[in-house]
Order: structure tokens, then sequence, then C-alpha cells
């Protein structure tokens, strides 16, 4: 019980695993996916699945956004950056993403003037302060980053900010959930909801999970009590032949999402007919678009792009390791030419990657789960 | 990046500007309050803040859950509390 002594609620989280094994006990072997690199985090951190019975498989999603942006659009991001009076704005862990022959980091060393920005907003700051500037923002995330980039090309119209753009590569997270769901040998159980993009979209999208394909949805916080309840509330579903989308997260996530930031992403995007996953592949209206109200905002109409589609390295297996069908260590790089200094792959760039969080964490816990007893 | 973290309202700007300062961990920054604003946030309020925007307003036993998380994700807490605390572009500290 080492970990669970560092919980804030010790007793709370002794309770859920004891009831995690009752359930355990009586089911078949069970696979449960987090699509969200928080929820990996955590996972990793607090040793969760050595505190989960071995019947029980935590698969990895694909929820981290910068870990799942294909190789060609950051070429293309590197290609708008490196134009005269372009100024390209970036959140930092961008920085360090593999394009397809160099990064952002090293087009800025170059010359190329790339800023690391906190908000959307900085960089609409920017386009003002520098008027002979072409600021261009990278905006990717999903829908929990979208509403940010909506209200700032919002913002940009009403202030008449003409060399402010946007190199929109938002995407949503219920096409690539479907996707996993539909990929050949995927046998999931269940899934943990994500938290806080369902701040924004609810719990409504997540239908499907339930009546489509049968399987039980819990949304879920990202405190290890939350994350035990989360997968007490899959296992008592799957026990009662239940099929259904649960909300553990009330106390942040309501059912009906945030209306105001679901209108306004309504209003500036709209989807685009598909979308390169890293690892993934094409998916049909996964991403996100400006609407042509807001084309003079669009950096793909201000800008020839190369648009060039760039195969994975090789060695790298990303696209497996984000579909679940293998874990990070199995890869065949992890640790060795891909680590969070030398990323070979998107995972292992992002702290939020699921092999950069096992890298940091769950490396030495593996093979060697801590036998938990309730009794 | 998609990491949200618990801020404090110290200051509503004029309502026109749909802008707050918020406090994290000592630094204090201007953030949108447009998708809070049918909350009705007020000054004292804890906000889940997320890119420089406050996304939902949580109750404070809730925004410390936030935080405990937050602190133990170590590295990325870290860049997220550095590029928070990065000046304002053209602007005065506030802080």
């Amino acid at each position: 019980m080492k970990f669970v002594s560092e919980f804030r609620d010790p007793e709370a989280a002794k309770i859920l695993i004891a009831e995690i094994e009752e359930l355990a006990a009586d089911q078949p072997a069970r696979k449960f996916m987090e699509a969200c690199g928080g929820h990996t985090h955590a996972i990793y951190r607090h040793g969760i699945e050595s505190l989960l019975p071995e019947s029980i498989e935590m698969v990895h999603g694909p929820g981290c956004p910068v870990c799942v942006i294909p190789m060609g659009r950051i070429d293309d991001a590197i290609s708008i950056a490196e134009q005269d009076g372009v100024t390209m704005c970036c959140f930092g862990d961008l920085m360090r993403v593999p394009g397809g022959s160099s990064t952002l980091l090293e087009a800025k060393a170059k010359g190329a003037d790339i800023r690391v920005v906190y908000s959307p907003l900085d960089a609409l700051a920017i386009a003002e302060n520098e008027p002979d500037r072409n600021v261009v923002f990278f905006a990717v995330g999903f829908e929990t980053t979208a509403p940010s980039t909506a209200i700032t090309v919002m913002q940009a119209r009403e202030r008449n900010v003409e060399n402010f753009s946007i190199f929109c590569n938002h995407v949503t997270i219920v096409p690539p959930m479907k996707a996993i769901l539909d990929s050949p040998g995927m046998e999931l159980d269940g899934f943990l909801g994500p938290g806080h993009v369902s701040t924004v979209i609810g719990t409504g999208p997540y239908q499907f999970v339930s009546r489509e394909y049968g399987l039980p949805l819990v949304t879920t916080g990202f405190e290890p009590v939350d994350i035990l309840q989360g997968v007490a509330m899959l296992l008592r579903q799957l026990a009662e032949g239940r099929a259904e989308v649960e909300n553990q997260y009330k106390r942040v996530v309501r059912d009906s999402g945030n209306p105001a930031a679901l209108r306004m992403l309504g209003e500036v995007f709209e989807l685009r007919p598909h979308f390169e996953w890293r690892g993934l592949g094409f998916i049909a209206q996964s991403a996100l678009s400006l609407r042509d109200e807001f084309a003079g905002f669009d950096a793909e109409k201000h800008f020839a792009l190369p648009g060039v589609r760039v195969a994975d390295p090789k060695a790298c297996q990303c696209g497996e390791v984000l579909k679940g069908a293998i874990r990070p260590w199995e890869c065949k790089v992890f640790g060795t030419a891909c680590t969070p200094e030398t990323p070979i792959g998107t995972c292992m760039v992002s702290s939020e990657g699921a092999c950069a969080a096992y890298f940091n964490y769950g490396r030495f816990r593996a093979k060697k789960r801590i036998p938990v007893t309730s009794t | 990046m998609c990491v949200g973290i618990p801020a404090q309202v110290v200051e509503i700007l004029p309502a026109e500007r749909k802008m707050a300062v918020v406090e994290v961990e000592g630094v204090r920054r201007e953030v949108s309050i447009v998708m809070v604003l049918d909350d009705g946030v007020q000054v004292g309020d804890w906000v889940l803040l997320h890119v420089g925007f406050a996304m939902s307003v949580i109750d404070e036993d809730e925004a410390r859950s936030q935080l405990d998380f937050m602190r133990m994700l170590g590295e990325a807490y870290e860049e997220e509390l550095e590029a928070f605390s990065a000046p304002v572009p053209g602007a005065e500290p506030t802080a």
C-alpha cells in the first residue's frame, strides 16, 4: 500500500480498491481505455495499475493533442514560420515535436521568428503591438482548447487586427474514439471519459459508446480516488449488465457542458471533411477549420503550404501506442533511441504523452505488480 | 498542454473587456472570463484556467484537489506555471 498512503483520502482509496477486487473477481479480464493525457499521467504517477487486480488492464488512448499531430503539419507550420515577415506563435510543448526534417525549435535557431506564448490572446496582443509582423498562431488541442482559439479569432475580428491568423489544427475527441473502437482486434470493455474536454462538450457526445458499441463510459476526475472510483463504476455497470454514460466528475463536468463555449465553437469553426491523425491515419470529420466568414484569419488561405504527408519513422510505433495495441515499453525504440530528451515519436515529446509519462514514472513498475490486501 | 490549473479571481476588469485578474501560486495575470460569465463569476471565486481562459467556476475544495493534481504532474505543471508567469506581450506586469 505504498502509494495509497500518499493519496488525499487513503481510506476512500482502500474501500474502492476492495470494491474493485470484489467486482473484478466475478468478471472476465477487462480492458479499459482512458482517452485523456491527464489520466494517463495520473495513472502512472500514482502507480494505479499496480493497485488494480491483474485482470484489469488500462489502455492509454489518444488523449494528448500534441501527440496526434502528423509530421506533415509540423512541416507546414515551419514553412509558414520561415516566410519573410512572419511571427509564428505556439504553445511551448510544440517546439520539440519532430516534423519530417526538423522541429520548430531548430527552425527558430536558424532564424525563424517563433515565439512561445501562454495563450492565443498573447499571440493576438503581439499582432496588435507589432503591426508590421504577420502573426500566425499555431492552434492545437481538443475541445478544451478550441474555444479559446475561437474567442481569440472573434476578438481579432472585432478589433480589426488584420495581421493575425490561425494555423488551425484543432481536433475533436469523439471521432478518434470511434476509430479506435472500429479498429480490428481492438476489444475494449469501457472508457474512462476525459475530464477537461467534457467541461466543454458535456457527456452527451459520448452516448454513442453505450448506444452503438454497448460499452460503459464514465467521465472521471484526476485524483487517484477519482480514477479508482471511475474503474469501480465501469465494473459495476458491467456486473449489472448496463452500458451507460455516467459522470463521476460532477463537481466540474456538467452533463450539458459549457453552452457559451459550444456556441462560440459553432460560430467560428466547422468540421473538416477529414484530417490526418498521427498513427491513426485519416479520420473523417475529426478536426476543425475556420468558417468562411473568418477566412481572413485562416493561415491556410494566406500561405502556400507544402501539405506533404510524411510517413512516421519506421522505428516509431506511436500509432500502435495511441491505439492501445502495444504498451509504451513494448515499442522497439522506447527508452533507447527514443527518450524525452531526443524523442522520435510524439508520445515521448509531450509530458502528457503515454511514453513520456511511462518513461518518467512507470518504467520500474511495469512488471512488478504490488499485491494489495484488502482485508 | 491540455491541463487546467486552479486560479483565484482577484479583480473583475471593466465589464466590456470580459477579463479578470486571477492569481496562481502568487502570480497574477489577466485572463478571459467569456466562458464563465453565465456562471456569474465574482472576486474570490476559484476557476479552472486553461491557456488564459477561465473554463469553469469550481469550489475551493475542488481547487485544492486540482492543485494537488497539478503539483503531482511536476514538470508539466512547472512548464504551465512558467508560461502563465511569462509577461503578457505589450502589457505592464500586473503583480
